[in-house]
């Protein structure tokens, strides 16, 4: 897929400013658009579009174990996360609503600029540069291969290693 | 190779042997969400074709976040949690029982050596009694409500060596501040903190849930304390680290040695000595939350506000940690001296920290919390500066409306060993 990046490289930008705890108290997560970011970049809603990636810096979502903190992403257009590394459970979380995430610690990425990603091969194409990300233990790859987790335990019952 | 904590509870828990590194299905000993993340996790588990939850004894839901709650959109979201227990014989603790972390401990639904999976990520806290216990969002506590299990990669540690005897007037949040601020916020991301060392003696079951309970500022998956000097109301197998286990890393901090500490605004990790920041005004003091809101907190409190009054413009919110603790603070008249003080009491639950409801800051207004987390619109504003600091430099700086040392009005406490 071919995306246009927001880049926020920006270090521990936590799960609170992803999307402000006095937001997550519902289940129309469709108005987690509304907020998403908004402490960090009020102008975000207006700016992101379906499809585009966003691109973080170093322990991206990090703080609370809010699941809300992805959807809010997701909801808001955003397809694909890249950051230089990711805090423990909105790494799981962002997996689990299947919502795909990369680590690319060093890299040079633009705000703007348009990245293409090939998801089997975890690489991130942007201009002459290539970048190879993390790659996932393969339960994550099956997990967002599924869909996310509901997908993944409807079809399987169980977890496979 | 000998085994840290962390591979000795989580080889128990996948049925065979496991280090660091290693990718394993474990089985869980306990499942707990909030508020917050209860109805996406029911939710999902309806959607995963879920009815009934794997073990209803073990799968634990509080409303502690939002609560009582502030409006309709929110008391649906309760009433659907009460229900859902309701009809599948599954534990609920309703408004005003208090914040999940101190009831899961009171209550015993964890004991040493245990697994437990919260939908929050300071169910670190339990390390405080030896048992692996980790945050997780929603999605994956539904997977546990519906399996008995989770999927983990067994995480490598990390091991902290606490020295010394803790000087007068230096608190558990103080040694953790300190801790917090050497590791860094992303200084123990995926790894887990093992804590081990002669200050342990000097650390109650309320002082050890205070340290664990930060693990996540680190980016920690859990902080676990050896429990060979711990003593509970019940009897319980130590799980000890082998003495060639590998840790990542060992850092040794000399406790003796530690000032009050203060986390500046914007971050838990932007530590200093409190002398850096005495005399900074301060428009509300809290003091509550799973970090600091159990009985001795309310007690030492208590101690510093008798027979006096808040400084002039300031306000003071109290949230106990649990019932248990307000019942047992107004019986031994903790609540009476701090309502006479001025101080301003929240029901027992998360109250003010996580900025839903209740005791909201304003614009430009500066907090000096207990709390853990001091991230920008942590409270529910954003334009807000929130420090962190321990009950006693909360209570004394409410007394003068500036970040004060306890010591320095004369309010000293003194440390006794509290286990063999």
């Amino acid at each position: 897929m071919t995306g246009r990046v927001h880049l926020y490289d920006i270090d521990n930008i936590d799960t609170d400013r992803i999307i402000p705890g006095k937001y997550t108290k519902t289940l129309n997560v469709s108005t987690f658009a509304d907020h998403c970011l908004e402490d960090l970049d009020s102008d975000f809603k207006t700016k992101v579009q379906q499809g585009d990636i966003l691109v973080g810096g170093w322990n991206f979502g990090c703080g609370s174990s809010r699941e809300q903190a992805p959807i809010a992403l997701k909801v808001s257009g955003i397809s694909v996360v890249i950051a230089r590394s990711f805090s423990r459970i909105f790494y799981r979380n962002a997996i689990n609503i299947g919502l795909p995430i990369l680590e690319i610690p060093e890299h040079d990425i633009s705000d703007g600029t348009h990245l293409h990603i090939e998801f089997e091969s975890g690489k991130v194409v942007d201009g002459d540069t290539e970048y190879s990300s993390t790659p996932l233990p393969q339960i994550m790859i099956d997990i967002l291969n599924a869909g996310g987790l509901v997908q993944y335990l409807k079809k399987n019952k169980a977890y496979n290693l | 190779m000998g085994q840290t904590i962390t591979e000795k509870i989580l080889s128990t828990h996948a049925g065979h042997d496991v280090k660091a590194g290693d990718l394993a299905i474990v089985n869980v000993d306990a499942a707990m969400a909030s508020d917050t993340t209860a109805p996406l996790a029911l939710k999902a588990f309806k959607e995963m074709g879920g009815v009934n939850p794997w073990n209803p004894e073990k799968t634990i839901f509080v409303i502690d976040h939002a609560s009582p709650a502030p409006n309709e959109r929110i008391a649906n979201l309760h009433k659907q949690m009460r229900e859902f227990a309701m009809s599948t014989d599954s534990i609920l603790y309703d408004e005003g029982s208090g914040i999940c972390h101190q009831i899961m401990v009171e209550e015993e639904h964890v004991k040493p050596g245990q697994l437990i999976i919260g939908a929050d990520s300071h169910t670190v806290t339990y390390g405080a009694l030896g048992a692996f216990s980790t945050g997780v969002g929603s999605t994956d506590l539904a997977a546990i409500m519906l399996t008995g299990k989770t999927w983990l990669k067994v995480p490598e540690s990390i091991k902290i060596i606490l020295n010394g005897k803790p000087n007068s007037g230096i608190s558990a949040k103080d040694i953790i501040l300190d801790v917090v601020g050497k590791i860094g916020l992303n200084g123990a991301t995926y790894k887990t903190l093992e804590y081990s060392g002669s200050t342990l003696k000097y650390l109650t079951l309320g002082d050890r849930m205070t340290i664990a309970n930060m693990a996540v500022e680190m980016g920690g998956k859990a902080g676990i304390f050896e429990t060979s000097s711990l003593e509970l109301p019940y009897n319980f197998e130590p799980v000890l680290p082998d003495s060639d286990a590998e840790y990542i890393k060992t850092v040794t901090i000399d406790v003796s040695s530690i000032r009050p500490k203060i986390a500046k605004p914007h971050s838990p990790d932007n530590i200093c000595d409190i002398d850096d920041v005495i005399g900074t005004k301060i428009d509300m003091a809290f003091i509550g939350t799973c970090t600091n809101g159990r009985l001795e907190d309310l007690q030492l409190a208590a101690s510093i506000l008798k027979g006096k009054q808040l400084a002039s413009g300031i306000r003071m919110l109290i949230t106990p940690a649990s019932r248990n603790i307000l019942n047992q603070a107004m019986a031994d008249g903790t609540m009476n001296i701090l309502s006479e003080a001025g101080a301003t009491f929240i029901p027992p639950g998360c109250g003010p920290c996580v900025g839903t409801h209740l005791g909201v800051p304003g614009n430009d207004e500066v907090i000096l919390s207990t709390a853990n987390r001091n991230f920008p619109g942590r409270m529910g504003n954003p334009n807000s500066h929130i420090y962190l600091a321990s009950p006693a430099v909360v209570a004394a700086s409410a007394l003068s409306g500036v970040i004060t040392d306890p010591a320095s009005i004369g309010h000293v406490e003194t440390r006794k060993k509290v286990n063999k």
